[in-house]
């Protein structure tokens, strides 16, 4: 095989290290930076507000629960305005994202562990658009697959939310989770090999 | 049939457009003559097709978009706090209205921890997000907190005074995790926030409207307690008084 991108990785890698904490400063000197000025409130407007979909798709996925998903985006965007200061260029969504995870990080550290989310029916949110026949037909089909990357563990269902959602580069995933490119690759390859097994072929392509 | 086990990552990393041009070329190139990869290389992009499909990913809902927008939209805290004051010192004349200018003057800093307090509490009145533990029975909320906070916050029963108990939960405040209490005053909430206290925080100061909603702060037996309401300033300083004089002994 000749040189590319690709290659630096192999089955060593598949045990992952703890996550890094996220980039920018810890919460308390957050909490402690000088006020935004105008500028940079039309800034953060502007960079990190549209990406507030992505951080709640994230959110809700990593928890699986709604509500804690909410709490978790409005605590993420708390601090994300409170430590813009501190965001020196990058992906505004990637820095958000790593927000979001630590903001989940540490709400799971605060309820012990072991006490996780219970995967929730996933009946809600009609795609927008459909008729009433066509959204009970997707509905099946978003259900299902909701359910599906919802079943998968936690570090395969962070990479491939991020990837297949919200199309971040190995780079950037890397960069989020806190892991090598190869440990984002290979538990990309078995979150698809997972889900590919889990759904099976399309219906309508039978 | 399935992949060769050699071209697998390279399958993803064609799908993900991670590859250089080299190695794009080769795979491609494999892919015309190996029916196996060519076939799981289908099975990748079906399986991306249907994780693209509309309904797959969450949108915020409203509510919490507006929070975020409203919070991002805030302006510079100052002209809000003498907006806040200004109709009570009016009403008090000039005395009042020199007493606020003072109490302004010797406030402490602590804006963002006050937003914060208030963003909780605005959360905590959203449904099922008051209270972790729902019972009016001090002796049930106060053991509950036992291994999850490392501090004893003490809860009394108010209800003669008009504050009747609604349970407690667990919170989380500049970066800590905090004991939060709930009491009702008629259809409003009070949240009290305990945690332990530090040594060279501001110091107590009396019930004052911030951004439309009262906040008080005390400091006890080397706990702090910052209670958070929309009731008005005096209600939420009258649950401060009978909090303190069953707390004191």
């Amino acid at each position: 095989m000749s040189s590319g991108r690709i290659l630096p990785f192999g089955p060593s890698l598949a045990q992952a290290p703890e996550p890094l904490p996220p980039p920018g400063k810890a919460q308390r000197g957050e909490a402690e930076a000088a006020p935004l000025g105008p500028d940079d409130q039309q800034r953060f407007r502007s960079l990190v507000l549209p990406h507030m979909d992505a951080a709640y798709n994230f959110a809700r996925y990593l928890s699986r629960d709604a509500s804690l998903a909410e709490d978790l985006v409005q605590d993420a965007f708390l601090r994300a305005f409170k430590g813009f200061a501190g965001f020196r260029g990058g992906d505004p969504k990637a820095w958000l994202f790593a927000i979001v995870r630590s903001s989940h990080l540490t709400w799971a550290r605060s309820r012990g562990a072991g006490l996780t989310a219970v995967p929730e029916d996933f009946e809600d949110v009609p795609a927008e658009g459909d008729t009433p026949e066509q959204a009970l037909v997707r509905q099946g089909e978003v259900d299902t697959v909701r359910g599906a990357i919802s079943a998968l563990p936690e570090p395969f269902r962070e990479t491939l939310v991020l990837r297949e959602l919200e199309e971040l580069s190995y780079r950037e995933i890397a960069e989020v989770t806190g892991a090598p490119i190869g440990t984002v690759m290979s538990r990309l390859a078995r979150a698809r090999s997972m889900l590919l097994a889990a759904l099976g072929p399309e219906e309508t392509s039978s | 049939m399935s992949a060769c086990p050699d071209k697998e990552m390279l399958l993803h990393g064609l799908l993900d457009g991670e590859l250089d041009a080299a190695n794009t070329a080769a795979i491609e190139a494999h892919l015309k003559t190996c029916p196996g990869c060519a076939e799981a290389f289908r099975g990748l992009q079906s399986l991306s097709a249907r994780l693209a499909a509309p309904g797959v990913a969450y949108r915020a809902p409203d509510a919490l978009r507006t929070r975020i927008e409203a919070m991002a939209a805030t302006p510079e805290p100052k002209p809000r706090r003498l907006r806040a004051a200004a109709p009570w010192a009016l009403s008090g004349g000039f005395g009042a209205l020199a007493a606020t200018f003072a109490l302004m003057l010797s406030l402490p800093s602590t804006t963002a921890l006050e937003d914060q307090l208030i963003a909780s509490h605005v959360r905590s009145t959203m449904e099922q997000h008051l209270v972790d533990v729902q019972t009016s029975d001090r002796h049930t909320v106060k053991p509950w907190f036992n291994g999850r906070v490392d501090f004893a916050p003490p809860v009394v029963d108010l209800a003669d005074q008009g504050f009747p108990l609604v349970g407690g939960r667990l919170d989380y405040i500049d970066g800590k995790v905090v004991a939060a209490v709930v009491y009702r005053r008629n259809k409003h909430v009070v949240n009290l926030f305990i945690w332990k206290a530090q040594p060279g925080i501001a110091s107590p100061a009396p019930a004052r409207a911030h951004a439309g909603y009262a906040v008080v702060h005390w400091r006890e037996n080397g706990l702090e307690f910052w209670a958070v309401s929309d009731v008005e300033a005096r209600d939420l300083e009258a649950f401060h008084q009978a909090f303190a004089k069953l707390t004191q002994t």
